[in-house]
């Protein structure tokens, strides 16, 4: 009966965790205005990333000789949903901690995790991710990047697009072509791309409300040593899949409008209409089942299973959440969107309107996913 | 992680309803016949007792996988008071009342209906009218009411009392839901012995009402899981244009939808059986039968678009659970009723502890 089956999340104690981490969060943020807080995983501060690294808070379930802290998916959750609902600027390190690291941790080379892993961890190495380009959004397998063996190493030609902040990075785990014409899923692979490296040339790309987050990031001839190549040659497709649980998962899935839900129950204030009340009563109901089925999933991480199919339907309903928010707060409040206003509610307003579109493009299109939730229904 | 007693019992019981309830029973159900037979091979694998401690008979399991018996039911649209009798039970044990055996119900089911009970000749006079009582022309009633003088028994509260009145002891007036579940108005004034009557702590119409807001949440995710479960394997058999209606991406991405919508209510129905488990907390349930009912609509309507024509007949079987959706959803509460009060709860907390909130339902 139970065609996709989420099992309950562990029942771990974390509440001293998580009342040291909202004490760490109510010093740090104290002055950060609501409209930045609404940047959800989009804002970018080395300097909070460094302090977060610190405290033990990036790569919390990394083995200790890699500089991780061997604590549970649970307790790192715990970390990630106070960091967003509080809207932290953790994009820094947010890449790295979601999927690089992990990525390095099962398929990278003991140099490239004694090298990378520890600076991680402190807060202090930032990832990017070198999937799509421009003729390879959803259809990942058609990129174009290729990388070709020379003496000593690989050279790289090609363009990657939607790269966020890899104006700020350190790193890039680049997946490209490295076998024939006629293969697909089988000629790609994954490399460990040092940003620095002569020949990458890193260009803005400016979104539709003029922020700059995104990249396109151009590879001329450009030379990666053979220690580079993370993991098996050919074997880039089974390991980018099995990083999209990790980044379909988790509360950046449903929390990225948060902050305009807090603003829209501020600006109701303490006795709502029945209207009002019953909207948001809505909302946080499925805020509350949602957070469930990704706790679930993490859990389902921790036993090493492979959720793919769960993340997919946690991102897909969690997208419809995130983008309905903005929606039903504008009918329960009299307010003009307005980057510039003063009111908090109006500012948070207009950031989240201005960035719902990308809620179901990133991480996979919500028709994409479907399409995985379908085939894991059994129907093609 | 589930018991291995309880994994015997689900299997169990899975076999039972498979073997009794078939569309003949539920037709047989939906034309207003009492199954007999199908009570008494439930009653007799001791189903109805599942929710009652050890020691008044029960299977000793954690309170959490006895609720799943109901959202087994609700896989099979159990045309039966099971889940009533079952929580009925719990509440006549948990007051040391003796459990009588059969179908039982519950009243008051909604929240403007109210019930007293006063001394009368050494027992006990039981006044009022319960509407949309589930199965009440069939079931005994165990009713939940306010004493107007409690006396020395009085409970912890001083307020509430159990009472348990024998079936064809009220004024009935017979109605039915969409599912044609009877649902039936008792006008009771009733003369009670005073065994039949005790102090019920912790249990006041407004906490039965959430009980039976979760037990509905429990029983829609089963029905949801079954509805995707009919869903998809009509969309793989049907076929048009040469092909299975499944191979269609119009098709998949609904039933994608689907999906989410019966996971999403799964989910729900698991925060429910766990706010019972650990003493009703209001807020999971509400939560979880707001969750729940958004689902049985969005999940029946995509499920009768795949289905086409053929499901909307008397004769295929998807109304049985569609109807019981439709139903269910605004039975103990609809999505209004339950929107509000954790909208007030929200407004009561603040936009600060909002958060807090979440984290500790």
């Amino acid at each position: 009966m139970d065609l996709i089956a989420f099992p309950p999340p562990p029942d771990t104690d974390v509440e001293a965790l998580r009342a040291e981490v909202r004490a760490f969060l109510a010093e740090e943020l104290a002055t950060r205005r609501p409209q930045d807080r609404s940047r959800s995983w989009s804002g970018f501060d080395a300097e909070f990333s460094r302090k977060v690294g610190q405290r033990g808070w990036i790569g919390m379930t990394w083995p200790k000789r890699y500089g991780g802290h061997e604590r549970s998916a649970l307790e790192r959750y715990v970390v990630l949903e106070e960091m967003l609902a509080a809207g932290a600027p953790v994009a820094a390190h947010w890449f790295a901690d979601r999927q690089s690291g992990p990525l390095l941790l099962k398929v990278g080379t003991e140099e490239q995790r004694r090298s990378i892993l520890p600076r991680i961890t402190a807060g202090e190495c930032f990832f990017c991710i070198g999937m799509s380009e421009p003729d390879s959004g959803s259809d990942l397998a058609a990129v174009r990047t290729r990388a070709v063996p020379v003496d000593g190493g690989f050279v790289v030609n090609g363009t990657k697009l939607w790269t966020t902040y890899a104006h700020h990075a350190d790193y890039m785990i680049l997946f490209c072509r490295t076998g024939g014409p006629d293969e697909r899923h089988g000629g790609t692979s994954q490399f460990l791309v040092d940003l620095k490296t002569p020949g990458i040339t890193i260009r803005p790309i400016a979104d539709l409300a003029g922020e700059h987050h995104f990249n396109e990031v151009v590879f001329e001839d450009v030379f990666l040593p053979a220690t580079s190549l993370l993991g098996q040659l050919g074997d880039g497709w089974n390991q980018v899949v099995g990083e999209l649980a990790f980044e379909r998962s988790g509360p950046e899935r449903f929390l990225s409008s948060f902050t305009l839900l807090v603003e829209l129950v501020r600006a109701l204030g303490p006795s709502p209409s029945d209207h009002a009340a019953a909207a948001v009563g809505r909302l946080t109901a499925h805020l509350l089942v949602l957070r469930r089925l990704s706790r679930s999933v993490a859990g389902m991480l921790q036993m090493g299973e492979n959720p793919a199919l769960q993340a997919s339907l946690v991102k897909d309903l969690g997208a419809i959440f995130e983008q309905e928010i903005p929606d039903i707060a504008r009918q329960l409040v009299d307010a003009e969107p307005s980057q510039q206003s003063t009111r908090d509610f109006s500012a948070v307003l207009a950031h989240t309107i201005l960035n719902v579109p990308s809620f179901s493009l990133r991480g996979g299109t919500r028709e994409i996913l479907r399409g995985i939730i379908a085939r894991g229904l059994g129907l093609r | 992680m589930v018991s291995d007693t309880s994994q015997i019992l689900v299997d169990t019981a899975t076999r039972l309803f498979e073997e009794q309830f078939t569309a003949k029973q539920r037709v047989a159900a939906e034309s207003g016949q009492w199954l007999d037979t199908q009570w008494q091979a439930v009653e007799d694998m001791g189903l109805p007792l599942a929710l009652v401690p050890e020691e008044a008979g029960g299977f000793g399991l954690p309170l959490v996988e006895a609720l799943d018996l109901i959202r087994l039911a609700g896989a099979f649209a159990v045309p039966l008071p099971l889940a009533e009798t079952m929580l009925a039970n719990r509440i006549l044990a948990s007051a040391g009342l003796e459990l009588p055996g059969g179908p039982l119900t519950l009243a008051p089911v909604r929240p403007d209906d109210r019930l007293t009970l006063s001394r009368r000749d050494g027992g006990w006079l039981l006044s009022g009218t319960a509407h949309r009582v589930p199965w009440g022309r069939v079931a005994a009633t165990v009713v939940l009411a306010r004493c107007e003088d409690p006396g020395d028994d009085a409970g912890q509260d001083g307020q509430s009392f159990a009472a348990l009145v024998p079936a064809g002891q009220a004024d009935t007036a017979p109605d039915v839901n969409l599912a044609k579940e009877p649902r039936d108005s008792l006008r009771f004034e009733t003369l009670l012995p005073a065994e039949s009557v005790a102090p019920s702590p912790g249990i006041a119409p407004a906490e039965l009402h959430a009980l039976g807001a979760a037990v509905r949440s429990i029983a829609m995710a089963g029905a949801l899981g079954r509805v995707l479960a009919m869903t998809t394997a009509y969309a793989n058999e049907r076929s048009q244009f040469g092909r299975p209606i499944g191979k269609f991406q119009a098709i998949q991405q609904h039933l994608a939808v689907l999906a989410g919508q019966a996971a999403a209510a799964r989910a729900a129905g698991d925060i429910a059986a766990e706010a019972v488990a650990q003493g009703g907390a209001l807020l999971p349930i509400a939560a979880a039968k707001l969750r729940c009912g958004e689902a049985a609509g969005v999940a029946a309507a995509i499920a009768h678009q795949v289905h086409g024509a053929m499901g909307f007949t008397h004769e295929h079987s998807l109304h049985f659970f569609t109807k019981r959706l439709w139903s269910w959803r605004d039975e103990f509460g609809g999505e209004g009723e339950w929107g509000r009060l954790i909208g007030r709860e929200v407004g009561r907390a603040g936009a600060d502890g909002l958060w807090p909130l979440v984290t500790a339902a």
